[in-house]
């Protein structure tokens, strides 16, 4: 077989469709993915195309970041972000995860909440901003509020979803072997509903990222989002460039927190 | 009479007015105790509605069941259930799943520290019993699905109930395994003299695991006709192959397919066969 048969046979393999690839050509596959469009970037800018005010490198961007870090207190924007994501996400996970268990698991319930809910869902979060700026004035809580009003909906309907998915024949089995209501809720439903839980909470805080952004650049005067907008005032496009990614590199980072707890806590599930 | 178990006029309709559909109509059947019984017809002639309601999971529209007299309101521990699949649970290991029921609080106020320990013990016993030793810490969706059935089935016997119902347990499994799940279960029925209501919609199977052979025909779900087995009590795989085991079995497929209500349409393969092969003349 010639050599050059073999390298296309090579090629053609990693195109079999859902198929399969080894380890290494996987990170080789991401690494490109990732410095493709960071290369691209950086020829964009050096090549003077467009104006650097518009348009800076990704030199400048790490550098701007660097002065934000020393003379411009770039952790208090972090922390005070991170708090408010934190804040909002929590106390919407608090009430939504109780509120879609009891949606999932009762008719009554489900029938009483569920279309009230989807109904709210589709009043954009948005909007409610002038409105919980009247009620809460513009001091954390209406940040936290407004992370609220964007998670909490979505969240309640994804809880109730969850609880659903839990195999009927769990909760029958459960019910033969003599088990009450709430045993089959506290040892069957949640156990089993628990890893969809889980992957259900990292998705929403996601959104909570999205909307604390929201909420800072129209009521705020600190934070990354609040950090954004400022930086367009001055003209400032590293600013907002460094903004957007370092949003984007803690978003990842808790992303893969929430996977590290996953894994974590459902070994059974990674077990072949 | 001294049945175990007594099914008299049930009934069941599931939804009403001109759309119901009536699951089971005048079903009458006593259960011995110790008995091997087991249910097979058509799909959707209501065998496992039947079995559902004598496990209280879904409750008769007219009609009763009675255990050792009493009739029956909802599931209740004397009566386990095993499941075509997906019952077990997967974020419990064997061993704890087995022992689930000891979690449970239903009937167990005065529960002793020995009762705990001859729950331990009878725990290990099924378990040696199941031929699950060198799985006992492995979590279900790491075993094959012979295993997770013997599992389902020691998780349902540990609080030693006296009535065992299957809902098709084997029908995932392939033939191999099947046939070590029959000799398996007979023996456990034997040791364990609980009574077994079998469901399948393998005929061979039924007749090879039961003792009496329910032939149930649907629309309405009703009981067509009940079927002694003629074999010996020591079941022998070799035994399917007997022509007294044929016979019963082409029997019972003969009076499914009559009540079935479902016969191949030979005019129309034959139609279709000619078709076919003038298509390939023109070619
Ligand atoms: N929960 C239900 N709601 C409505 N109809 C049902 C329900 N369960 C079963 N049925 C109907 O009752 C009939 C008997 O079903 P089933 O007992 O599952 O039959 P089998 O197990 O013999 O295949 C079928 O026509 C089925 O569609
Ligand atoms: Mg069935």
């Amino acid at each position: 077989m010639s050599s050059r048969h073999k390298i296309f046979a090579g090629w053609n393999s990693l195109w079999v469709i859902r198929g399969h690839l080894s380890r290494q050509t996987y990170l080789m596959f991401a690494l490109a993915g990732m410095l493709l469009p960071l290369g691209a970037w950086w020829g964009v800018s050096v090549s003077g195309w467009m104006d650097k005010v518009f348009m800076p490198g990704p030199v400048d961007v790490l550098a701007r970041t660097y002065t934000w870090f020393m003379d411009d207190d770039l952790m208090s924007d972090i922390w005070i972000s991170t708090y408010r994501v934190v804040a909002g996400f929590t106390l919407s996970a608090v009430l939504a995860i109780p509120l879609g268990l009891m949606i999932g698991t009762y008719r009554p319930v489900q029938a009483m909440l569920e279309p009230l809910t989807d109904f709210i869902r589709y009043m954009p979060a948005v909007a409610f901003i002038p409105l919980v700026m009247l009620w809460v004035g513009i001091d954390e809580s209406s940040k936290i509020a407004i992370i609220f009003i964007g998670t909490f909906f979505q969240m309640v309907l994804m809880v109730a979803e969850d609880v659903r998915r839990v195999p009927i024949t769990q909760i029958e089995a459960a019910q033969t072997m003599g088990a009450n209501r709430s045993e089959i809720v506290s040892l069957v439903i949640v156990p089993s509903a628990k890893p969809a839980l889980l992957d259900t909470l990292r998705v929403t805080m996601g959104w909570a990222w999205t909307y604390l952004v929201v909420a800072e650049l129209v009521a705020a005067n600190s934070g990354l989002g609040y950090s954004i907008l400022r930086a367009q005032r001055f003209m400032q496009t590293d600013k907002i460039f460094a903004g957007i990614i370092l949003i984007g590199l803690i978003g990842l980072a808790i992303d893969q927190l929430f996977r590290w707890l996953h894994r974590k806590n459902f070994p059974w599930m990674y077990k072949k | 009479m001294n049945n175990k178990i007594n099914i008299k006029a049930a009934g069941k309709t599931f939804g009403d007015g001109e759309g119901g559909i009536v699951a089971l109509q005048d079903v009458n059947l006593g259960i011995a105790s110790n008995e091997f019984v087991t249910f097979v017809g058509a799909s959707g002639c209501g065998k496992s509605t039947l079995l559902r309601c004598i496990g209280g999971l879904e409750s008769l529209s007219s009609g009763s069941i009675e255990i050792d007299g009493a009739a029956i309101d909802g599931p209740g521990v004397d009566r386990a259930m095993v499941f075509q699949h997906y019952s077990l649970y997967p974020w419990l290991t064997v061993t704890e799943n087995i022992k689930f029921s000891r979690l449970l609080r239903a009937g167990r106020e005065d529960i002793t520290s020995a009762d705990v320990e001859a729950a331990s013990g009878r725990a290990d016993a099924l378990i040696n019993l199941m031929g699950l030793n060198h799985v006992r810490d492995a979590y279900p969706n790491q075993l094959s699905g012979g295993m997770q059935q013997r599992v389902a089935i020691a998780r349902a016997l540990l609080p030693r109930p006296q009535i065992l119902l299957m809902d098709e347990p084997f029908g995932a499994l392939d033939a191999q395994t099947r046939e070590v799940m029959h000799d398996l279960i007979l023996h456990v029925s034997k040791l364990e003299k609980t009574t077994i209501v079998f469901v399948t919609h393998d005929v061979e199977e039924a007749i090879y695991l039961g003792q009496r052979v329910v032939v149930m025909a649907p629309r309405p779900g009703r009981i067509d006709s009940i079927c002694p087995v003629d074999l010996p009590e020591k079941r022998d795989q070799d035994m399917k192959l007997s022509p007294g085991f044929l016979q019963q079995k082409k029997a019972i497929l003969t009076r499914i397919r009559e009540t079935a209500g479902m016969r191949t349409d030979y005019e129309l393969l034959e139609r279709m066969t000619r078709q076919a092969e003038q298509q390939n003349d023109m070619q």
